[in-house]
């Protein structure tokens, strides 16, 4: 018995060593696990932000005035905006369309009369609606410019701002709403699900292809030694890759790092498991290189970053796609790093989704192992 | 020379039909995914979960909370007793917001000073607490107004009109599906290019095809046409979808899209033969496949705007080929422009294409194992 596990060792290690040389071999395995990670961690770390900085908007004043050059210079001063003056509302519509500009805000020509009227002084705001995100942040942006130049203006009057409730916003977790606080360990989850996928999407599918599957199957080696060979050499491949990209997430892009280093640690390995068992489940499902690669395609990068909760929230959605993004695996790991990151080490949310993490994997890995037992056909 | 290039054709149609697996991952999937996509990509939320700490129980403070009650934008899962019950449910993401008003609001509320509510939001999503916070400005701010009317207080002096061109009531899904037509269509021209050569060349037939009279021009035009075809087929059902499932206006002229659909697939269709060209394997084919789409759906403003990212990152995206595809789709659909709108999008498209596509006619010639 002892002699037999004792074989069944040296089989795997031989496995293993037949991994690592044809990973050496072709060398595009090691630059998916390293170079593509930092990459694309590094183009999109720096690339990917949703924080609007220096939005372009026109300013058009009807007819010049102090009253309406005091509103506008509310404007002026904030890092929000890169304003400009257009001369007219025609030339201020024709940056809009031609989209040089983001927004109009517009004083009429009766703004200091009207201002002294009870009903209150409009002031046109104009913004282009095609990249409705934006849109809104704009809006907001004004709106604040706005609330301040109303107080400022009540103060030198010497009366109260006449707001009857007062909001007073507390952001916990991220306190300057910075995008790239959560958009970065999200990009780490989708750039691991990448090379999971990619890394072992082909190999099974190889070796049916090439026939070198039936000459493993001569040798004593039982098939699940043959996976564990596989699972093995590139689950370290894969956390040499996650270990580079949390070391870029903390130290070149300053997320902060609040939960445990060790919980995030063990969350990376299953959900590793998860992500290389998938792409080993294609590769046997497939079995040709060709069909392989192009469900790797279709079933990786897109619902990773779509369905993941990575930058659309998952609660937004309906609840028919909310049920089918529980078949993604990113999903439970953009959760958990984005909690481990930015909240800490809060249980409730990394518990449940590292059990479907741990599910999920069993599942692929099982369908592999099922799948490949079968012989010659 | 048309007959040898149309057999080509015809043999590069059969190696994608021909298994039926394949034949279903060209036809099932972009439909099953402008469907949940198209569902999944909205920054808009619903029903965002809320939690409420009313530490007055007055009349006024009853009066706040119910405005959050109301409508279909907030869902009170709630009702907290203690300032250190929020900490748990936010921690856990059961809710989203804490409305807390604080003991003496309604003294404030009545004599005229400005009365505190305080807001926490979980901001681990940066974004969709900006927006939820946008919501629960425009509830108070309802509020204020209808109490300064109620009590016949003096409105603010001046007040903002808010208009919104080409979307009037700021729907992200008007943003996102004409960005999701692009995005399909890239994945479906990399899925039929991307591994073609790449294949032949790691199971020797590439060689056989190099030695047949057909020049590398003709080889490379029986390689592209089948991607063309299908990206066109597939473009155009995306986009009839887009329209009459999700009722996103199509305003444009269709003279437009399919000018920028087909510079955009020849772009496209010209980086897969690339990639594919300069492969000995697959494996190696679907790595390339991955290092330019990834980069190019994440660095064509789908999501986040190019203006927001840095200089040398947006010099980076004038390669893009989708960059100036999704330009296109937005004003053609949203803007309603004709040709002379986008005229400064597609000539880039155009030079990327050609670039790609003679790169790949060299290399079919020139990479031989």
């Amino acid at each position: 018995m002892s002699a037999a596990r004792g074989g069944s060792a040296m089989r795997l290690r031989g496995l293993l060593r037949k991994e690592f040389l044809q990973i050496v071999r072709d060398p595009s395995s090691i630059a998916i696990a390293f170079l593509m990670p930092v990459f694309l961690l590094a183009l999109f770390g720096y690339g990917v932000s949703l924080d609007a900085e220096d939005v372009p908007i026109a300013l058009v004043q009807d007819a010049p005035s102090r009253d309406g050059a005091d509103f506008l210079a509310s404007l002026r001063g904030t890092p929000s905006f890169a304003p400009r003056d257009a001369a007219s509302m025609a030339e201020a519509e024709r940056l809009l369309r031609e989209g040089t500009v983001s927004g109009i805000v517009r004083v009429p020509a009766d703004f200091p009369r009207r201002l002294r009227e009870a009903s209150g002084a409009p002031v046109q705001v104009v913004v282009s609606g095609v990249d409705a995100n934006t849109a809104r942040l704009v809006q907001g942006y004004v709106e604040g410019a706005w609330g301040n130049w109303l107080a400022a203006r009540a103060a030198r009057q010497g009366q109260e701002a006449a707001t009857p409730v007062d909001l007073q916003p507390r952001t916990w977790f991220n306190g300057e709403l910075r995008s790239r606080n959560y958009l970065v360990p999200g990009l780490v989850a989708i750039i691991m699900t990448l090379i999971g996928a990619l890394l072992t999407a082909l190999v099974m599918a190889r070796e049916w292809e090439r026939g070198t599957m039936e000459a493993l199957m001569v040798t004593p080696a039982s098939m699940t030694e043959v996976l564990l060979g596989k699972l093995g050499a590139y689950f370290v491949l894969g956390t040499g890759g996650m270990l580079l990209s949390v070391a870029m997430a903390v130290w070149l892009f300053e997320v902060p790092l609040r939960g445990s280093f060790w919980v995030l640690w063990a969350c990376s390995s299953l959900f590793l498991l998860a992500a290389l068992g998938m792409g080993l489940t294609i590769s046997t499902l497939a079995r040709s290189q060709f069909v392989a690669g192009q469900v790797a395609i279709i079933a990786t990068f897109l619902p990773a970053f779509l369905l993941s909760g990575f930058i659309f929230d998952i609660g937004a959605m309906p609840p028919v796609v909310q049920a089918i993004t529980h078949v993604v695996v990113a999903r439970y790991f953009v959760a958990i790093v984005q909690t481990l990151f930015l909240a800490g080490d809060v249980w409730a949310v990394i518990v449940p989704n590292a059990a479907a993490l741990a599910i999920m994997a069993a599942a692929f890995l099982a369908i592999t192992w099922r799948k490949s037992r079968k012989r010659l056909d | 020379m048309w007959r040898r290039i149309l057999a080509l054709v015809r043999k590069e149609f059969l190696a994608l039909l021909k298994d039926p697996k394949s034949r279903l991952v060209l036809v099932v999937p972009p439909l099953v995914q402008l469907l949940v996509f198209g569902y999944a990509a909205t920054f808009d939320l619903r029903q965002v979960p809320i939690a409420v700490l009313d530490e007055d129980r007055s009349a006024a403070s009853r009066e706040l909370l119910a405005a959050f009650g109301a409508g279909t934008t907030f869902v009170k899962v709630a009702e907290l007793g203690s300032a250190a019950e929020i900490a748990p449910l936010v921690d856990r993401r059961r809710v989203l917001a804490v409305i807390r008003v604080g003991p003496r609001f309604a003294d404030d509320l009545l004599s005229g000073r400005p009365a505190p509510v305080q807001v926490v939001i979980d901001g681990r999503n940066s974004n969709t607490a900006m927006v939820a916070l946008g919501y629960v400005r425009s509830t108070v701010e309802r509020f204020n107004a209808g109490w300064r009317a109620s009590r016949g207080l003096a409105a603010p002096p001046a007040r903002l009109e808010m208009r919104a061109w080409f979307n009037p009531n700021l729907e992200s899904r008007w943003f996102f599906i004409p960005g999701i037509v692009g995005m399909l269509t890239l994945v479906v021209t990399m899925l039929v290019t991307a591994l073609t050569v790449a294949r032949e060349r790691e199971q020797g037939t590439f060689d056989q095809l190099l030695v047949t009279p057909l020049r590398p021009g003709e080889i490379l035009l029986g390689k592209a046409l089948p991607g063309f075809v299908i990206g066109i087929l597939q473009a155009t059902l995306i986009m009839v979808v887009a329209r009459a499932w999700f009722g996103v206006p199509f305003l444009g002229s269709l003279a437009a899209f399919y000018a920028g659909l087909a510079l955009f697939l020849l772009s496209g269709v010209g980086a897969g033969l690339l990639i594919s060209s300069l492969s000995a394997t697959q494996q190696q084919g679907l790595l390339g496949a991955f290092l330019f789409m990834v980069p190019a759906v994440i660095l064509s403003g789908f999501a986040t705007p190019i203006a927001n990212m840095p200089e040398a990152v947006q010099l980076v995206t004038y390669a893009d080929p989708l960059r100036y595809f999704l330009i296109v789709l937005r004003r053609v659909f949203l803007e309603g422009a004709g040709f002379a709108l986008v005229a400064d999008q597609l000539w880039p498209m155009a030079v990327i294409g050609a670039v790609t596509m003679s790169l790949a006619s060299w290399l079919f010639r020139h990479r031989m194992y």
